[in-house]
């Protein structure tokens, strides 16, 4: 077991003048280097999550650490260094007039010098594949690109963990492979903590464990096999099945010699070609 | 349905005018708005006229372009140009009809004060075509630096600045849909009686409010996310550069007012 | 109500220098009753041609005819209304037009901006606002206390309460969860049927387009890229993977299985069951299944 970077214990929340708790005894630990999809219908708590981890809102009750410290109004700007947000809407995130401007802002109000934030606006621009566009101004740019462009404002920070409040849920469906194979690829080359909130399967699945959601509690925790083994569950809590999952079910139900339920399109072609041509 | 407006606008081309430091830009803008008063006759505004064409022509900017942008100022600019025909009596009477007269000096102080009117928008654009929002957001708070001493909140007045500017092209799109959106629903912006249009205001204001609170709301969040709390201790990405050129173009100006100065009368 | 685009070429600012060519040469029939879906990226020119089917924009050349009624670019005109009293549109994110003090009213607005009497607009907003999955309660609150998902069916019912004879999605469910998502069309599908509606949508979904469109009209920079039933555009999926577009899920696996099986299924099949009877048939050949 890794370290935990994040660690909420025994969370609630409830908003100004709602009955109901936004989030309920939330208690979970993020590793360090994982990919961590939390999932859910909206208005199941998974935004509340974003915004009392960022220290936007204060849980009502219970307590959350974040790299060791302690989550408090004091220590509020310590632990937004840890951690670094990119929201729903492209167009109400960008700052800057330009691209490299928008990159500069988290660093400017770091005080980091001016050479230094040059360079870092440079190589986190090229990390997105953003580098060619830096004076181009947002509303030049479609929203997979603007999204981009969040993730390397926040890459410039470097933070330990980034977190993306439905990131992908505004963009077309180009933006959003864009986006997710930029996540991908950070991944991969930079060690780095993801945390995805979504309602999108697809993307949860690339994620090496999933969160489930529901009414403000923590409803299942496993790796997106698992989840997926959940079935019509899945559809009850308003999410979806992926389709490798549907298309194993229905061919299972036909009679077609499948043992379980396939993540990928490729294992199901798999499947399927050995029991076919083993008889 | 909102495409033409110029004003505020700023178009990528390469040009002397867009190459200069946002500084040398503001200042030139402001002594013009200063100097255009020292003209008084005929080639005192002549010599302002040539400047400013020549300031359009150095901006690369397609004058044709600039001219449909101002069509709405030119119905300011004839409104004023009228009322001078009306108000003014001074000189020869030029021509009568019925109880219309038209001085001789009323037509003059016509001609001259919407010719000093379109100049002066016209250089005034000219800053906006030429550069981008936050390079004078950064002129100015350059420009403005010393009132800092004076608790005079510069910093944060030029974030509010170069914030609001960057939105324009947000909420002119933003504008645009929902003013689709109501069409839609039944809503005619383009005629009807004035109450009408008044009406069909509010259905295309409330939403834009409302979006726009949003968007705020959001924003500050973001920001804050991103560790703003203020103008202390930040340091800046932008780097304002002086260069031959703006020194060049600040002493062509004082030219321009050392002509204007002997020529006025 | 029929619709058809003919030679459609439309320019965005003209006479300026950003201007720009979003549709060129563009000739779509929309027959009564017909679910057309309109696919294709951001930019391909989409929501130009949504914005031509009510007359918001007119072609700068070609023509549209809505009905009895011609669009073009030569004269005034001044029956527009009547257009677009019969062409509803709901606009991506039709959330944002909400305005007024109560839901019920702001359900009203679109119908009494048509002439309806204020009764009959109520009646419709009751109606409506069952249709789109919401109580009655609602219409007493104001927009502005619901959520987002309940903002968007308040609007929907908005357009619903004109009672177009067209109906023109951009988008519909965007930012939905996929519950939602699914609601939503289940519930334009079920209108499109039950009132004969003509329905378009347009759409970056190629699940929805194959699976509720009747005509898939493909549209790439400005062009029409190829029209055909669902089943006839997909058949050859290799054209739009290269304009980087996106296939049906279930297209996409039967290519997989033809191309690991070496075999050519019968027909494109264009949903989950179709495609399970194909597998079903090829394993029942090899003899092991009845």
């Amino acid at each position: 077991m890794t370290d935990a970077v994040v660690r909420i214990e025994n969370v609630s929340f409830k908003y100004d003048g709602q009955s109901d708790f936004a989030l309920n005894n939330v208690s979970l630990h993020i590793n360090d280097g994982e990919w961590l999809a939390i999932v859910g219908h909206n208005g199941s708590g998974k935004s509340t999550m974003a915004k009392l981890l960022n220290g936007l809102q204060t849980p009502s009750e219970g307590s959350i650490q974040i790299c060791g410290i302690e989550l408090t109004e004091e220590t509020v700007w310590d632990t937004r260094k840890q951690i670094g947000m990119v929201f729903q809407n492209p167009d109400n995130q960008f700052v800057g007039s330009t691209v490299q401007d928008d990159v500069a802002f988290g660093l400017e109000n770091n005080g980091v010098p001016r050479e230094e934030m040059v360079q870092r606006v440079k190589t986190s621009l090229e990390k997105v594949k953003m580098d060619k566009f830096l004076d181009q101004e947002p509303h030049h740019l479609s929203g997979g690109q603007k999204q981009r462009v969040a993730i390397a404002g926040v890459l410039a920070l470097r933070p330990k963990i980034i977190l993306l409040d439905e990131a992908t849920s505004m963009l077309d469906p180009r933006g959003r492979e864009e986006v997710l194979q930029t996540i991908r690829e950070l991944k991969e080359s930079n060690q780095m903590t993801v945390v995805s909130i979504t309602h999108d399967l697809e993307e949860a699945a690339k994620a090496d464990r999933i969160i489930v959601m529901n009414k403000g509690q923590l409803y299942r925790e496993g790796t997106p096999e698992e989840i997926f083994q959940m079935d019509e569950e899945l559809v009850e809590l308003g999410l979806d099945i992926p389709f490798p999952v549907k298309m194993s079910k229905l061919l299972k139900s036909k009679g077609i010699p499948i043992n379980k339920h396939y993540l990928t399109e490729e294992e199901l072609v798999a499947q399927l070609w050995t029991s076919h041509s083993n008889k | 349905m909102m495409e033409k407006m110029i004003i505020g606008r700023y178009i990528p081309v390469e040009s002397p005018l867009h190459r200069m430091d946002p500084r040398a830009k503001l200042m030139i803008v402001f002594l013009f708005v200063c100097i255009v008063f020292l003209a008084n006759n005929a080639i005192t505004y002549g010599i302002l006229a040539v400047y400013t064409f020549l300031m359009v022509f150095a901006s690369k900017v397609p004058f044709r372009y600039i001219m449909g942008g101002l069509k709405i100022v030119f119905w300011l600019i004839l409104f004023t140009m009228i009322l001078h025909l009306f108000l003014t009596k001074e000189g020869d009477i030029l021509f009568q009809w019925g109880w219309f007269t038209v001085y001789e000096g009323g037509l003059r102080q016509g001609i001259f004060i919407s010719m000093r009117f379109f100049l002066l928008i016209l250089m005034t654009s000219l800053l906006t075509l030429t550069t981008t929002p936050i390079e004078i957001t950064d002129g100015l708070e350059e420009l403005l630096g010393p009132l800092k001493k004076f608790k005079f909140p510069v910093h944060e007045l030029a974030l509010m600045m170069s914030i609001s500017l960057r939105f324009i092209p947000t909420l002119m799109d933003e504008t645009d849909k929902i003013m689709k959106a109501q069409t839609a629903r039944g809503v005619d912006f383009s005629g009807g009686t004035i109450k009408e249009r008044i009406n069909s205001i509010i259905p295309l204001l409330i939403p834009l409010f409302i979006s726009s609170f949003k968007r705020a709301e959001e924003l500050a969040v973001a920001m804050e996310a991103r560790g703003y709390r203020g103008g202390e201790g930040r340091t800046k990405y932008r780097l304002l550069q002086w260069s031959l050129l703006d020194t060049g173009m600040l002493i062509l100006l004082a030219l321009v007012t050392l002509l204007l100065a002997v020529f006025r009368m | 109500m029929d619709i058809s685009l003919q030679q459609v070429e439309y320019r965005y600012q003209v006479n300026s220098p950003f201007e720009h060519l979003a549709l060129e040469d563009v000739s779509i029939d929309i027959p009564s009753g017909t679910y057309l879906a309109i696919i294709g990226h951001t930019g391909s020119g989409k929501s130009t041609i949504l914005q031509h089917l009510n007359a918001i924009l007119k072609p700068t050349k070609g023509k549209v005819i809505i009905g009895d009624q011609e669009v073009t670019n030569a004269k005034k005109q001044k029956n527009l209304k009547s257009i677009r009293k019969k062409v509803g549109i709901v606009f991506q994110f039709p959330e944002h037009q909400l305005f007024e003090e109560t839901v019920e009213k702001d359900i009203c607005f679109g119908p009494m901006n048509f002439g309806v009497s204020e009764s009959e607009a109520k009646r419709r907003a009751r109606e409506a606002i069952l249709q789109v999955g919401l109580s009655e309660e609602i219409l007493a609150k104001s927009p502005f206390d619901l959520s987002g998902g309940q903002m968007r069916r308040v609007a929907i019912a908005g357009v619903l309460a004109m009672e177009p004879d067209v109906i023109v999605l951009d988008e519909p469910t965007a930012g939905l969860d996929p519950r939602g998502r699914k609601e939503i069309m289940d519930m334009f599908y079920r209108l499109h049927k039950d009132r004969n509606l003509s329905t378009i949508l347009v759409t970056h979904s190629m699940e929805d387009a194959a699976l509720y469109a009747d005509q898939i009209v493909v549209m790439h920079q400005g062009k029409v890229f190829k029209k055909g039933s669902p089943r006839e555009i997909f058949q050859s999926p290799v054209g739009l993977m290269e304009l980087g577009l996106d296939v049906p899920e279930v297209v996409r696996f039967q290519n997989k299985l033809e191309d690991t099986f070496h075999v050519k299924f019968s027909k494109t099949c264009v949903t989950l069951e179709e495609l399970t009877e194909e597998i079903h048939r090829l394993f029942k050949k090899v003899g092991e299944l009845t």
